[in-house]
């Protein structure tokens, strides 16, 4: 009822091939961009802005970089965190070294110096799969991380090989408050955002497809594997890059190489495995779980245990934390291995019955 | 499902509306304590913050609070994880707006990551032992306070030791400098550099990879350097396994000198009988023999209001760390009582000049029992540190015992390096730093 394309007729080849093809859809989206940009401003307060939607934005857009690479050309990889880095650092030397660069060539400059890395450490994929990939992959995560440590000129000779950031300028206007920060990252993520949705479904999009789903049919069928492969480690990497360039510049505003571990490359691996391997929206929805999720159980268990007057201690609130995140995962996986992303199609579909299902 | 939650949801709103009303009925310094009790290095923030919080209950058991101020205080977990730190920082953030003490986090990373951002919301960020240690220079950062020593005032005391267990001099003498390859560990070869460059001795970088639990190569080249003395920048598990690597090539251990992250008992207890004869350099002595580490377990554990669940941890290293920590915390608040009206809570801003300001004499120190927990401090708004001395201890095997005084590093060495690097930071972030004279 609510939700039936029924009657929606397209009379030309733009209105076919457009992003959203169905009203609903774009209507949705519209409604949430506004929201976006003009409600979440007015309402919400200091703390969401810095700390809960600006790092939701950025690991979103890194697990989008993610998601292209694993989620559409089936390339496992663990390097996530270490192309941020790659990101991060290069948009802070850019910054640095080349007098009155704009902020977001710089960024964009980071984004293309994190696919070159990409590209470099995805070489290996053209010989090996799967989780031997993932393994070479991790190559890069201590490669880049102990590069970034070695050469002191890449934190312009910082002793501790900390860099902290410069000043957020956007057409002669400083961005200070949170505010403007988040609009800043907002605007970033949705361009790359949509671009990502409109690159998975050109042919693109349809070589990562099908070298994923079978890549011996793929270069059977015409498609060059070096080629397609390659170009979805640099699309990847380029998303992840400017993410870490946001995460430095927007979020925490210093950075060190240690930041960007392992352990942020699973994290950024679990978002597409929870929000769904293989959507634009699953790694927004998987970015939310894992972000927001312990967060909000640090801030509700005190109270539950105020309730019923248990003696908690923060350790303690910690641990519960813990252990109720990872249920919650074993939890999704078992009832919905395909994600977060899943549940929202099979959500649609029964909309488009309701309230009249078979 | 809703039915079930409405209770939750009105009990938590009620549970809320009272807080905040506790909050406004008495005068109360709020602490915001952006801590850690799990993760990785979760036992030594438990020791650190269970003396930290030990403290200030102490204060408001034995005194009734500063001049009639309770001290209280929200924790918030971090896990050590920046992004974690910053999270807790904007959440704790609103609440220290009226009034909060100075924002202890006990690590680097997260203290740089808020070293802008506490300036900006006024509120005072204590490194006490670790974070940007040119801070020091307090013209170009007024709200960070990398308070007592640094990592380079350190590395030249240390060095100073070494040069008078040498005879006075060091010429053509050879020192290794086995570190933590990590941000910690390289802090100080600046230092280390320097002092070689000034006293002409031999200095010989070994890194050692994170963990460093194989250190069988590095130890190899030391044996063939045969260096006179081995300063030491270790972490965790690290630690140990020098200790027991430099036993297996029969290295002294009374010519290794370690850090202040080094030398707890948590690093050499593990290595047992390789530990003993090895030296650390420290600010703050362990052990129960402190007149106000025996009165706080009196106090406040005979009141059964402890934060440790581990009680033994009451005296070690960490704690005694934290409760230093706490000690100049409630000094600064103190100070800043004193000018800006007693009986008040403070806010951040004037607990930043109380911070710039502070002078605690070792008569203070006495009458507070707290002589040998920490130098004698006096900060000033060109000198955040404040102090710049430490002691060397060595283990004899069953406890750390004090081998020499205070030792103060070489500040006319020392501090023109931060001050080098907290202009070019001024630079990079275009701050007009202030003018130390005209403050007061």
């Amino acid at each position: 009822m609510l939700y039936r394309e029924a009657g929606q007729f397209k009379t030309t080849y733009a209105a076919d091939q457009q992003l959203f093809p169905i009203r609903q859809d774009r209507i949705g989206v519209i409604a949430l961009l506004a929201v976006a940009f003009l409600g979440v401003p007015l309402f919400a307060s200091e703390y969401w802005f810095s700390a809960i939607l600006i790092p939701f934005l950025i690991f979103a857009l890194a697990a989008l970089g993610l998601n292209i690479l694993t989620g559409y050309a089936g390339q496992l990889s663990l390097g996530s965190a270490a192309f941020m880095a790659v990101g991060a650092y290069a948009a802070y030397n850019f910054q640095l070294r080349i007098e009155g660069i704009p902020l977001l060539v710089s960024f964009i400059f980071a984004g293309l110096t994190a696919a070159g890395v990409g590209i470099l450490f995805g070489l290996p994929s053209l010989r090996i799969k799967g989780f031997y990939l993932a393994v070479a992959t991790l190559a890069a995560q201590f490669f880049i991380v102990w590069c970034l440590t070695k050469f002191p000129w890449l934190s312009n000779n910082s002793s501790s090989g900390v860099i902290s950031t410069q000043k957020l300028i956007i057409f002669g206007h400083e961005l200070t408050t949170p505010v403007e920060k988040y609009l800043l990252v907002l605007s970033i993520v949705v361009v790359m955002a949509l671009a990502a949705k409109n690159m998975v479904r050109s042919s693109t999009g349809r070589a990562w497809m099908a070298v994923r789903d079978m890549d011996v049919a793929a270069s059977v069928i015409g498609i060059r594997l070096m080629p397609t492969k390659l170009l979805a480690f640099a699309v990847s990497s380029f998303y992840c890059g400017v993410a870490g360039a946001l995460y430095a510049f927007c979020y925490l505003g210093s950075v060190e190489p240690d930041g960007f571990s392992l352990e942020m490359s699973f994290r950024i691996l679990f978002m597409i495995i929870i929000g769904g391997v293989g959507s634009i929206m699953g790694s927004f929805l998987g970015a939310a779980f894992i972000l927001l999720l312990p967060i909000f159980l640090d801030v509700t268990l005190p109270f539950l245990a105020n309730l019923f007057g248990l003696p908690f201690s923060s350790a303690t609130v910690s641990h519960i934390q813990i252990t109720v995140f990872g249920a919650l995962i074993m939890f999704f996986l078992i009832v919905e291995p395909h994600g977060l992303a899943r549940l929202w199609q099979i959500a649609k579909e029964k909309l488009r019955l309701w309230p009249f299902p078979h | 499902m809703i039915k079930s939650f409405k209770p939750v949801v009105a009990a938590a709103a009620l549970s809320l509306a009272m807080l905040s009303q506790m909050a406004v009925a008495a005068e109360e310094q709020f602490f915001p304590l952006i801590d850690y009790r799990v993760g990785p290095y979760g036992s030594n923030g438990q020791a650190f913050y269970g003396g930290f919080i030990d403290y200030l209950n102490y204060v408001n058991l034995k005194e009734k609070g500063v001049n009639g101020v309770q001290m209280t205080y929200e924790e918030c977990e971090t896990e050590y994880n920046n992004a974690k730190g910053v999270e807790c920082y904007e959440r704790l953030k609103s609440k220290a707006a009226k009034s909060s003490g100075p924002l202890h986090t006990m690590s680097t990373g997260i203290s740089y990551a808020l070293i802008d951002k506490s300036a900006q919301d006024k509120l005072p960020l204590a490194m006490m032992g670790y974070g940007r240690t040119d801070a020091v220079d307090g013209s170009v950062f007024p709200y960070a306070f990398p308070l007592v020593t640094t990592y380079q005032m350190q590395a030249s005391a240390i060095v100073k030791f070494i040069k008078e267990k040498l005879g006075g001099d060091l010429t053509g003498k050879k020192i290794v400098y086995l570190y933590h390859d990590s941000a910690y560990g390289k802090e100080a070869i600046i230092a280390m550099e320097a002092e070689a460059a000034l006293n002409k001795f031999t200095l010989v970088q070994i890194p050692v990879a994170h963990p460093g639990n194989e250190q069988g190569a590095q130890w190899l080249k030391i044996r063939q350097e045969k260096p006179d003395f081995v300063v030491f920048w270790g972490w965790g598990v690290m630690n140990q396994t020098a200790l027991k690597a430099a036993q297996k090539v029969g290295f002294p251990r009374d010519r290794m000198i370690g850090s202040w992250w080094t030398g707890s008992e948590e690093d050499v207890v593990p290595a047992g009988d390789a530990a003993k004869g090895y030296m650390a350099a420290t600010w703050n002595v362990s052990g129960k023999q402190v007149p106000l580490i025996a009165d706080i377990e009196k106090v406040v554990y005979g009141a059964g209001k402890g934060n440790l669940q581990d009680a033994s941890k009451i005296g070690t290293v960490l704690y005694n760390r934290g409760v230093s920590a706490a000690f100049l915390s409630v000094e600064a608040i103190r100070k800043a009582q004193d000018k800006y009206g007693k009986g008040k809570a403070m806010t951040g801003e004037q607990v930043r000049w109380a911070l710039e300001n502070l002078n605690i004499t070792d008569a203070r120190l006495k009458a507070a029992g707290a002589t040998d927990l920490l130098p004698e401090i006096k900060t000033a708004c060109d000198n955040h540190e404040g102090s710049g001395k430490v002691r060397i201890q060595q283990w004899d095997g069953a406890k750390w015992v004090p081998v020499s005084g205070w030792i103060e590093g070489n500040k006319a060495l020392i501090h023109p390096l931060f001050q080098a690097s907290a202009k070019q930071y001024a630079k990079e972030k275009g701050i007009t730093p202030r003018d130390c004279a005209k403050e007061k």
